[in-house]
């Protein structure tokens, strides 16, 4: 087991490198760090010497790979690609472009964004799955029918339109919780019940109607028919047997996604006024702070590949089935 | 008067084109034809079949530019003119005759608050009820054109089942009474709201007091470049890097392996939001190759395709790797391999007719998905540009006036309910066409 887990972060190593390279690729080869302070700064009537001094402040002037001027292991170090991102690393994001400490922002807005993220996973999950054993135990009937395309209306309606809806309806109409903004510590409760609400059930279309698919793929197989003849209740049969082995696909499909609850949700959060990570993307978006977009990619990217490795781990532990080699 | 095509006209009628000989060419192959049929006997693909394709006939029609004076217009606008010329001063509600808000103004010599007339219904229409009549003369009128349409077309078809195929009696199926009703639905609302747009704003005026309802019409075209250029770009990577690395093996399988994994582990919309930025410096930096707005949000448009055909092409390879390194291992591709065909013909015609099911049931699933992206990239700011006329910047400029008081909810409402019919009608699709496709789902 151990010996397995190394091997899948040995083997992350190249994904990550290569993720590092492409984001230094996309942001420094494509735009020179010129057309970056050309683009802060203005596009005319900017003097080369305030250019120049904006690449200074924000560490921008060295060379791309390799420093000709410094001497010995400083050559390497002393450049771009060391400095803006072998240093991501390290998990040592540097300074934003507007001068503040990207690491400590990120410690300090994770928070909020997980406070909004693991509600709406639980209760997502538990919704779905209700849902979907609900359209599974009425299945081919019209109450199946009128479930699945339920799901599909539900799907086809922008995420947009769930957010803003909810915004009008319960913030504006009914005023049962707060329009937008955010309060730490238990206050904050009444603040995150509106966004987790609307991306329940703006998930619920998609999710319900996934799992749906994944009961039925069980409820035609052998335990279930031996159950049925040993003489259980369908509802016995359905939440007790056909569940526990619905869940397994179920559960591993969600491991993936919860080192990424980090990151947050990026437009329910601008909505909102959230001030977790996802807000912090988009601030960063708006203001073209291109040292926090490319510290958050790879961030991004690392909790990913650390999910794709916890899903592997997790089969074992709830199939044991499956043997990690 | 000349054509004056942008790229992104030109890539979308090429791939319509295409797109029509593809599926005309597979139909002259038996189990095309089946799944084919199989698809137009479901009520609910054949409602949803014909909505798509009235949707892709107005994006067809604004796809087709032309130039005159200097001014270029598609199709669409010149069918549709005057309405896209016709700016009020700011807000007004759906076929209203007044703006929204109040101004001052002298009114036989008193000043008063009250709402300016608006200036596109002509001066004759004076009062709310000669504005009824007039919209109940053109609800009646289009309801006898579409009437007149439809008993054409079922008399075409009682022709075609008597004297072709010689039918003792006539007799409707499921899915064509519910296609007619489609029919007799999508015609009534295309020619009502025509008719009643000669004269008035159907959906009312937003901010700048555009047509609204002309700014939904138009927002079908971007919505279907996004969402079909976007697999033309995806398409042919997804296609070769997937078949190389199922079918070779080896290095080649691992070095494109590689790259996939790369690219889906980072977080897609961080991954556009990255290339959309750079490209966004890059075109603010090089003004001088693109000349006019129009040609530079033409670009943006045509760049995002690519951008969004880039970073989204990993999911198809992946599941085209796996088919064929299972096909590889199939007897008729070993016995082909053995008789000594070149890998090259294996490729053609062996391997990619097995595969085309995949590539069909993901550009339709895509689809969908890429509609609706497009509002998102809008408001977290990556998406088209300002300039292009898209749902995602209608929600995203509207997005503030539910605040208002009195609400505006016309043009939020507006791009919502046109963004969800193509949705909802491509995802209903695409289940049945799913439903047809997949080996493993036949029947």
């Amino acid at each position: 087991m151990m010996r397995y887990i190394i091997k899948r972060v040995l083997y992350a190593l190249p994904i990550l490198m290569g993720i590092n390279v492409l984001t230094f690729g996309l942001f420094f080869m494509v735009n020179s760090p010129d057309d970056m302070a050309r683009m802060h700064l203005g596009q005319k009537h900017v003097k080369p010497t305030a250019i120049k001094h904006w690449k200074a402040q924000r560490g921008y002037d060295l060379p791309m790979f390799y420093n000709t001027h410094a001497k010995g292991t400083a050559r390497i170090t002393e450049s771009l690609f060391f400095q803006k991102s072998v240093r991501l690393f390290a998990f040592d994001f540097g300074v934003s472009d507007a001068g503040r400490d990207i690491g400590s922002d990120i410690a300090q807005r994770m928070w909020p964004s997980l406070a909004i993220a693991v509600p709406v996973l639980i209760f997502g999950i538990i919704f779905n799955v209700l849902f979907a054993m609900l359209m599974a135990f009425f299945r081919s009937s019209y109450l199946d029918l009128s479930g699945v395309v339920l799901c599909i209306i539900l799907m086809s309606i922008s995420s947009m339109f769930y957010i803003i809806g909810g915004q009008y309806l319960f913030g504006k109409v009914l005023k049962l919780v707060p329009i937008s903004g955010y309060n730490p510590g238990f206050d904050s409760l009444k603040f995150i019940a509106l966004p987790v609400l609307v991306s329940i059930i703006g998930g619920l279309g998609a999710g319900s109607r996934w799992y749906r698919a994944l009961v039925l793929e069980e409820i035609n197989k052998d335990y279930v028919k031996t159950a049925r003849a040993k003489g259980l209740s369908e509802v016995r049969i359905l939440f007790h047997h056909v569940l526990k082995n619905a869940m397994l696909p179920i559960l591993t499909g969600v491991v993936v996604i919860i080192p990424s609850l980090f990151m947050g949700s990026l437009v329910l959060e601008s909505f909102f006024s959230v001030p977790g990570l996802g807000s912090y993307i988009i601030d960063a978006i708006g203001q073209q702070d291109f040292a926090i977009v490319r510290s958050m990619v790879f961030l991004g990217s690392i909790l990913y590949i650390v999910g794709l490795i916890l899903t592997d781990i997790s089969y074992t532990l709830f199939d044991p089935r499956v043997r990690l080699k | 008067m000349k054509f004056a095509l942008l790229w992104t006209d030109s890539c979308l009628l090429v791939v319509v084109a295409l797109g029509v000989i593809f599926v005309g060419m597979g139909l002259r192959k038996s189990p095309m034809r089946r799944a084919f049929k199989r698809i137009i006997s479901k009520p609910i693909a054949a409602s949803s079949g014909i909505v798509l394709l009235f949707f892709l006939l107005i994006g067809v029609l604004d796809s087709i530019h032309t130039e005159e004076a200097n001014k270029s217009s598609s199709v669409l606008d010149r069918i549709m003119a005057p309405v896209g010329d016709q700016y009020e001063k700011t807000y007004s509600a759906p076929i209203a005759l007044d703006l929204f808000t109040t101004e001052t103004m002298s009114k036989n010599g008193q000043v008063q608050q009250m709402h300016p007339r608006l200036k596109y219904p002509p001066p004759k229409m004076n009062s709310e009820a000669l504005k009824w009549q007039f919209i109940e003369k053109a609800l009646y009128q289009s309801l006898l054109l579409d009437g007149t349409v439809l008993l054409v077309l079922l008399l075409l078809f009682a022709l075609y089942q008597k004297g072709v195929k010689k039918g003792a009696r006539i007799r409707f199926s499921a899915a064509q009474i519910s296609a007619l009703g489609t029919l007799f639905l999508c015609l009534f609302f295309i020619f009502s709201s025509f008719a009643i747009s000669r004269e008035l704003h159907v959906l009312g005026t937003g901010k700048i007091g555009q047509d609204i309802f002309y700014y939904a019409v138009k927002s079908i075209r971007t919505g279907l470049i996004i969402g079909i250029l976007t697999t033309l770009f995806m398409m042919p990577l997804a296609l070769a890097l997937g078949i190389a690395a199922g079918f070779f093996g080896g290095w080649v399988d691992d070095v494109i392996q590689y790259i996939y994994t790369t690219l889906s582990s980072i977080p897609g919309v961080l991954l556009i939001t990255a290339s959309v930025l750079s490209m966004q410096t890059y075109i603010a930096n090089h003004p001088e190759q693109f000349t006019s707005l129009a040609q530079n949000a033409d670009a943006r448009l045509l760049a995002l395709c690519l951008i969004l055909g880039v970073t989204s092409w990993t999911s198809l390879c992946r599941l085209l790797r796996a088919e064929s390194l299972k096909l590889r291992e199939i007897d008729f591709v070993i016995a082909a391999k053995a008789m000594g065909t070149s890998n090259i013909k294996i490729l053609y015609k062996h391997l990619l007719p097995n595969l085309m099911h995949i590539v069909v049931i993901t550009l339709v699933l895509d689809f969908s998905f890429l509609v609706l992206a497009e509002a998102v990239l809008a408001y977290v700011g990556v998406g088209v540009s300002p300039m292009t006329i898209s749902w995602g910047n209608m929600i995203n400029a509207a997005r503030l006036e539910l605040a208002r008081e009195p609400v505006v909810w016309w043009p939020m409402l507006a791009a919502f309910v046109f963004m969800f019919t193509l949705v909802l009608a491509s995802n209903l699709f695409a289940d049945v066409v799913r439903d047809a496709f997949d080996p493993r789902r036949a029947d």
